[in-house]
């Protein structure tokens, strides 16, 4: 078995057992952070499959995130209030709620996508940055879903078996789904899809000379990135039970491009590492001092200077790819 | 004809480097382009592969004509080029490199491992870190897992060392006893015009000359091919 997958156990299995030791311990908080953290690592594991694969540094991702947060709020919010959405009664179900997330962010990264993809570099940056914040004032001026306050989601949506108000069961469903967007980026990595992704990465033309098209090969990857992104936007509303705008803004977006980059970027353990690394450091500086940013950034300096393959680069050693 | 090139003009910008081409390949054919070194024979390759934005005049391909064709299309189309200098992925692993490459055919990762046992059992390292030699049988290798109907190869054993030039001239001469048809630069005519079975020499971005090996007298070597 190599250090990475090694590592990737590892970091997997420290995640679950949290929630575990927390309410043997006497630390039942504790289980709040480890979803925390499970839901993160998804959202950037999504990210990770068009930046860390891709090479696609796309600085909109927030955009898919608080869509998926506000497919959350909206199926609660209508549910409760017994009210049709489209015509249609809705259950309060999770599981409707990832459908609706993962094809409406699915949807607006097709389209974004297919013009953003036309450029490279800071202007694909740039690009992805104002679709996010187009985003985000619509969602602010969107008064009935809440605007600028956001959208409340008084009772959570229900998972067939499970008890969503239990803050263990929650954890169980959001750790559930962050091994399913692991092996969604791990399939994709060692895929002709993954292969040729990687290649048009490194040289576009001599991709082209082999039959391979990078534009759609870029498209579905960024597609399937935020379908991810989308799913793990959603439980985070139902964790904090709030649907809020500043999931949509900016700074999200460099939030989850700081956790793949302090993990590793391209590595399956990467967004994983990166979240444990982030929650703790938000957590436990953040209880200490109100500047806990400072020294994020000070640990995020430290990484980019000194492992520029972060935690799982430092760990595993050299990258896998990129 | 499988690949049919008829008066094709290409440039760099504003210098023009081609001035009117002309050569065919034939089904299971194996043809040599040759020329001194600056004489268009990359050149015509590239445009032949889309790779060159101002190009002209015919190319027709399997009864296509691909002159306007992206280069991705003209690849999908049947041509697998190794281009001069091999340029893999360094980044990506052998078996990357192939898979990325992969196309419905006889040519699969088991199948160029048996053409080129060496890679076969680097299939987990990095491009980047294979001889020159090894380089050169994964780009080999890479075209042929496109299934293309025709092979081209610039610049086939440039660079290498003897030992490894036997290895790909052998290679080379199993493809050609599998009936597939090549397009081939190189400059040791000595490995090259046995396994050819046909000659275009460029002179100054236009075809010179056309003929068979053994037509090449010296004399028209000394005027095309001469230093």
């Amino acid at each position: 078995m190599t250090r990475e997958r090694l590592l990737t156990f590892a970091l997997l299995a420290a995640l679950l057992a949290l929630p575990f030791a927390a309410q043997a311990l006497g630390y039942p908080f504790y289980t709040t952070l480890a979803t925390r953290m499970a839901i993160l690592a998804l959202a950037a594991t999504g990210l990770n499959i068009a930046l860390g694969l891709g090479g696609l540094v796309s600085f909109g991702h927030a955009a898919f995130f608080g869509i998926g947060g506000y497919a959350a709020g909206i199926v609660a919010t209508h549910a409760m209030n017994a009210q049709p959405l489209l015509g249609l009664d809705i259950p309060a179900s999770m599981p409707l709620v990832w459908l609706l997330a993962a094809l409406s962010a699915g949807l607006v990264a097709a389209i974004t996508g297919a013009i953003s993809l036309r450029t490279s570099g800071v202007y694909f940056i740039m690009i992805t940055l104002a679709f996010a914040q187009m985003i985000f004032y619509f969602a602010i001026s969107w008064k009935a879903y809440g605007g600028e306050d956001g959208l409340s989601i008084a009772l959570r949506n229900g998972f067939p078996g499970m008890n969503t108000a239990v803050p263990r069961d929650l954890f169980m469903i959001a750790f559930a789904l962050l091994l399913a967007g692991l092996l969604i980026f791990w399939r994709v990595r060692v895929s002709r899809f993954g292969a040729a992704l990687h290649a048009a990465r490194q040289n576009e033309l001599r991709v082209a000379a082999i039959g391979i098209e990078p534009f759609p090969i870029r498209l579905v990857a960024f597609v399937v990135s935020a379908m991810i992104t989308a799913v793990a936007g959603a439980m985070f509303a139902e964790l904090n039970r709030f649907a809020s705008p500043s999931m949509l803004a900016w700074p999200m977006s460099g939030e989850l491009i700081v956790l793949i980059i302090l993990g590793g970027t391209g590595r399956l353990a990467g967004p994983v590492a990166g979240a444990m690394l982030y929650v703790m450091l938000e957590y436990w500086l953040g209880s200490i001092t109100e500047r806990w940013q400072f020294f994020l950034g000070l640990t995020l300096l430290g990484v980019v200077l000194f492992a520029r393959g972060g935690i799982v680069g430092l760990v595993a050693g050299k990258a896998r790819h990129g | 004809m499988l690949l049919e090139v008829r008066n094709l003009q290409a440039s760099y910008g504003a210098s023009q480097a081609l001035f009117g081409a002309d050569l065919a390949v034939g089904e299971g054919e194996v043809v040599a382009l040759m020329g001194r070194n600056g004489m268009g024979k990359t050149t015509t390759i590239r445009a032949i592969c889309g790779l060159m934005a101002n190009r002209s005049g015919a190319i027709s391909f399997a009864g296509r004509e691909v002159i306007r064709e992206k280069p991705f299309r003209i690849a999908r189309h049947g041509i697998g080029l190794v281009p001069e200098g091999r340029r893999c992925f360094p980044n990506l692993t052998v078996r990357e490199n192939l898979l990325a490459a992969a196309r419905p055919g006889k040519w699969t990762i088991a199948t160029v491992a048996q053409l080129f046992p060496r890679l076969g059992e680097r299939l987990s390292q990095y491009a980047r870190t294979l001889s020159g030699g090894e380089q050169q049988m994964l780009a080999i290798g890479r075209a042929l897992m496109t299934n293309p109907r025709l092979l081209i190869l610039d610049e086939a054993t440039e660079g290498l060392a003897p030992t490894v030039r036997r290895d790909i001239w052998s290679a080379i001469r199993r493809l050609k006893a599998d009936g597939q048809s090549i397009l081939v630069v190189d400059k040791t005519m000595v490995e090259l015009l046995p396994v050819a079975d046909r000659c275009v020499v460029l002179e100054k971005g236009h075809t010179a000359w056309t003929g068979r090996p053994d037509e090449l007298t010296a004399e028209l070597q000394d005027r095309y091919l001469g230093v």
